[in-house]
């Protein structure tokens, strides 16, 4: 779905537009540099004027975002760039709204903005940084922090069961949803700009490292002996394979997902799932973004892409309904409606 | 109940009348009917309804009893009343509770059937009140509302139910009677109302002619009164209440600013009618979004303010609390925002339907590191539409956040309201960055008024980052530096400050000079002006001066202030304002007069309190 409301660049833009001229202070190594270089690589080719690109964020380490960026830029306060990205689009729908995130700016302080910019599907993309600690207050464990994990706040390991980010937005009536990791530029600049195309609420979760306070926690997914066994490229309309050889796929089996291999016992592509990322129903999505290494791979790419009226739409459509239908037109009709007399 | 002879009219200025009952007894509906009606007849009227935090407390308890007391007159009417002429009580519950309102002498109407045993017992009272000689100082009208309202509809209907619901309607006729009122208006009213079920209306409006018969055939009201029209400015005018008001406030600055109003609220009493009440207006373009909580309503707010909205952000004394951070970041980031504190009892949830003036400190102080507001107060239902006008052309002005300080009584009572023409109102004029401003920075500022210029997203050339940290001047990059630091300091607290020179001067009800100054704020006007009136017309050198203007203070305070002998600070809280003017003004001794029981003023006990001043050497 294109979004016509907003309105395109007349000119070519290239990555030079974005670049802010703030020195970048994210320490060396960290995610955010990566993620940074795809936005400002992904925006001009999304072809809006750069003039309507809006950054949100809200605090931590992803949260200095719009600083790093030449767009429009607002730095909330905790947990609640949800909340001001979704008074920013409803009150002006011809931006193009960005929101970047972390795992305790939204999946802790900011849970209740979260879910609800989801549920009612503002159509805004949040860039969500998963690095499964809080870095800008040095090291304590987040909510995706896995359980049992050391930290700063949990000497002998957590006692809390994470959140799958996924699980959580897809239990809020998410319609759009894609995972990717910071060490693969490529696959970050096609999910966002899939995200901007998406109508509606789209939430890109970003596997990123930490590297002073939880470096290589993602290694199980990202590091290079192990990325093509634990990851799978989901795309629309393709079998779900992946491995090395592309001879492992995913099928359902007894309603469940399972792991087989193409010419054992029997099985043949046929038998692999077909990604369906635009179906309405999120019952396969939800299966696939809760998929989890070793037993699955970890899913990357767009897992659900359905199509939902957006809140904003409807907002202007009661608007413009109203306008033409109400016989107030201004204050003084209002003022002078109803029950009113003259005293002379 | 024969013998009819015809009764005496006796013409009076003023009356108050109190309808009570149960939750559900329709209360409400019966005092809005009774008001309107008082209105379209020419009175000035104010209104106070009251009632319970529950929708439906246990049927026939103290807990349960729900009320709604207006005020009629010819001359100006300042409050909605301290005690009442006229008291219906529908149950012994109502009775119980209420009787301390009535004047002696007043005329009590009793829904008589429902004093049985199980009633007047769950009431709390040891014996029935109707024959125990407690009510011989009142004028007690024992009617069978509720066996003559059955009666009265019985060929309309047979339903218990529907029976029981227009009880109230019946004691509306009684009262109509009294008052020698005309039915038109309300009938058309009940018209209106019932327009899906003509039955109901028919019902009604039988009812409300058998309470009038009723009433014309009993004895014990021995006279009807009528309270001419009001000597009121020439113009047209409606009864509004101050939520209403506060709304089309709001909706009036967006207009006169050609900025797009944007709500973002959570529902919370007593303020969430402002919420409904703009929900309706998107005819008039009003985006309204119903936050998840406080804070996103805040939030939502802000970010509809950066994108050049006029924003605003509705709530009650809790919510206020939960919002102060993200005010905090409205302050650093120089946005225009009106917070609405519709004010109610507090500490924590308090008491959510009474009312209170104990969120100064909160409105003034509540946020972390400094952090200067404009703080301004309606003082009336109808003058809520004024200052809410006024908050938001302060904010845009300005480029501030304001918060606009009501409270319970004035959200929910109600005025007459003289309705203005918009031509008449001020304009508004927003300090809009121009596209490709070459002088364009984030924080440069008027060096006048000290007003950085809105540049909203989407205009060529103004790309620019702003947020919750402290940023350099004029530039508006991420600063730690400590110099920096200050100045930004001193400029927000300098920029709220300037705005004194903008804002009217302190007016004083009497004279200039004399032996006291009655110095009161907000809500509390109207009952502190009557005292001063009564102690006015004895010959005593009082004055009043009501502040409208609380952060930053009109100019002349210190001016006024002056030519007392004494000052006495009233308030509906243990002192909030009075220690804000030690410390603003401390040129000054004050006196106070503080009450903190959810209730307001009464006019005898600020003139007790005023002539104890003026006695003391």
């Amino acid at each position: 779905m294109e979004n016509y409301t907003i309105e395109r660049s007349k000119v070519e833009l290239t990555k030079e537009d974005f670049v802010s001229d703030q020195m970048v202070k994210w320490c060396p190594g960290c995610g955010g540099h990566a993620i940074l270089s795809s936005v400002a690589n992904v925006f001009p080719k999304i072809g809006y004027r750069k003039e309507n690109f809006c950054m949100v964020s809200g605090i931590g380490c992803s949260s200095r975002f719009p600083y790093y960026v030449n767009t429009y830029g607002f730095h909330g306060i905790h947990g609640r760039a949800a909340a001001i990205s979704s008074g920013v689009k409803i009150a002006n729908p011809h931006l193009s709204v960005w929101m970047a995130t972390g795992d305790g700016d939204s999946m802790a302080i900011g849970g209740n903005h979260f879910i609800h910019i989801i549920r009612r599907n503002i159509d805004i993309n949040i860039m969500l940084f998963n690095n499964q600690i809080y870095g800008l207050t040095k090291g304590q464990y987040s909510p995706t922090t896995p359980m049992g994990s050391i930290t700063k706040t949990s000497p002998q390991g957590t006692i809390e069961h994470p959140f799958n980010p996924g699980e959580l937005i897809l239990g809020a009536q998410g319609t759009f949803f894609a995972r990717a990791v910071d060490t693969n530029p490529k696959l970050m600049t096609e999910v966002m700009f899939e995200a901007a195309r998406h109508d509606g609420t789209s939430v890109v979760e970003i596997l990123e490292n930490c590297v002073i306070f939880a470096d290589k926690t993602h290694a199980q997914i990202t590091s290079k002996d192990l990325r093509d066994e634990h990851q799978i490229h989901l795309k629309n309309g393709e079998p779900m394979l992946f491995g090395k050889e592309k001879k492992k796929g995913i099928r359902m089996r007894d309603s469940r997902l399972e792991v087989v291999e193409i010419g054992v016992d029997g099985i043949t592509e046929e038998d692999i799932l077909i990604h369906d990322q635009y179906q309405q129903d999120p019952g396969l999505h939800l299966m696939l973004a809760k998929m989890t290494p070793p037993h699955l791979p970890m899913a990357m790419g767009v897992i659900r892409s359905a199509m939902y009226p957006t809140y904003d739409d409807m907002v202007e459509e009661q608007i413009k309904y109203a306008k033409e239908n109400s016989k107030i037109k201004n204050m003084d009709d209002l003022l002078n409606s109803g029950d009113t007399w003259e005293i002379e | 109940m024969t013998g009819k002879k015809k009764k005496q009219i006796i013409e009076k200025e003023d009356v108050v009348v109190k309808f009570v009952g149960d939750s559900g007894d329709g209360m409400q509906l019966t005092g809005t009917l009774f008001s309107d009606n008082a209105a379209i007849a020419g009175n000035d009227l104010a209104t106070f309804p009251d009632y319970p935090a529950e929708i439906r407390a246990p049927h026939n308890t103290i807990a349960g009893v729900s009320g709604f007391q207006v005020h009629i007159g010819t001359n100006k009417i300042h409050t909605s009343g301290d005690l009442c002429d006229v008291l219906v009580a529908m149950n012994p519950a109502s009775l119980k509770s209420n009787l301390k309102w009535a004047k002696i002498g007043a005329t009590i109407i009793v829904d008589y059937d429902s004093f049985d045993d199980k009633a007047i017992e769950k009431a709390g009272y040891k014996t029935n009140p109707m024959d125990d000689g407690s009510l011989e100082r009142y004028n007690v009208i024992k009617a069978p509302v509720s066996s003559m309202t059955k009666e009265s509809i019985k060929e309309l209907t047979t339903d218990v139910k529907t029976a029981e619901k227009s009880r109230n309607m019946f004691a509306l006729g009684i009262i109509f009677y009294i008052f020698n009122r005309s039915f038109d208006q309300t009938f058309k009213a009940l018209d209106q109302k019932f327009k899906k079920n003509p039955l109901i209306s028919e019902i009604n409006k039988t009812v409300i002619k058998a309470g009038y018969s009723y009433a014309d055939h009993v004895e014990a009201l021995e006279s009807t009164y009528t309270i001419p029209r009001a000597k009121l400015e020439k113009g047209k005018y409606r009864n509004i209440t101050g939520n209403v008001a506060t709304a089309w406030g709001l909706l009036a600055a967006a207009e006169k600013s050609g900025r797009p109003l944007f709500l973002g609220s959570y529902p919370i009493t007593p303020a969430t009618e402002i919420l409904m009440e703009l929900a309706k207006h998107k005819s008039l373009g009003a985006k309204v979004f119903q936050a998840e909580d406080e804070i996103a309503g805040i939030c939502s707010a802000i970010g509809a303010s950066f994108t050049g909205s006029f924003a605003c952000t509705t709530t009650s004394g809790p919510g206020l609390s939960l919002k102060s951070e993200a005010i905090g970041l409205a302050v650093i980031t120089e946005l225009p925002l009106v917070i609405v504190n519709v004010q109610r009892g507090g500490p924590s949830t308090g008491l959510p339907t009474k009312s209170e003036q104990s969120d100064l400190y909160q409105a003034l102080f509540g946020r972390n590191g400094e952090a200067p507001v404009i703080v301004i107060a309606a003082s009336s239902s109808a003058n809520c539409f004024y200052y809410a006008f006024e908050a938001g052309k302060l904010a845009m002005e300005h480029m501030t956040p304001v918060i606009l300080l009501t409270d319970g009584y004035l959200g929910n009572g109600s005025q007459l309201f003289r309705i203005p023409k918009m031509a008449d109102l001020p304009k508004i004029n927003p300090p809009i960055a121009q596209p490709n401003d070459p002088d364009f920075k984030p924080y440069r500022r008027d060096p006048e008024t000290l007003v950085r210029k809105w540049a909203l997203p989407g205009t060529e050339g103004l790309r620019h980052r702003i947020g919750g940290l402290e940023k350099e001047n004029i530039f508006g990059t991420v600063s730690t530096d400590p110099q920096n630091h200050q100045i930004m300091t001193d400029l927000r607290e300098a920029k709220v400050q300037k705005v004194a020179d903008f804002i009217p001067k302190q007016e004083l009800t009497g004279e200039d000079s004399g032996d006291l100054l009655v110095v009161s704020w907000g809500g509390t006007e109207g009952a502190v002006l009557s005292a001063v009136e009564v102690l006015q017309k004895e010959g005593k050198k009082v004055s009043h001066a009501h502040f409208h203007y609380i952060m930053p203070l009109p100019k002349n305070t210190n001016e006024i202030f002056g030519k007392f002998k004494k000052i006495i600070v009233c308030e509906l809280n243990s002192g909030q304002f009075v220690n804000y003017l030690r410390m603003k003004q401390p040129d000054f001794k004050y006196s106070q007069f503080n009450k903190v029981q959810g209730l307001p003023f009464v006019v005898s006990e600020l003139t007790e309190a005023f002539n104890k001043i003026l006695e003391e050497k």
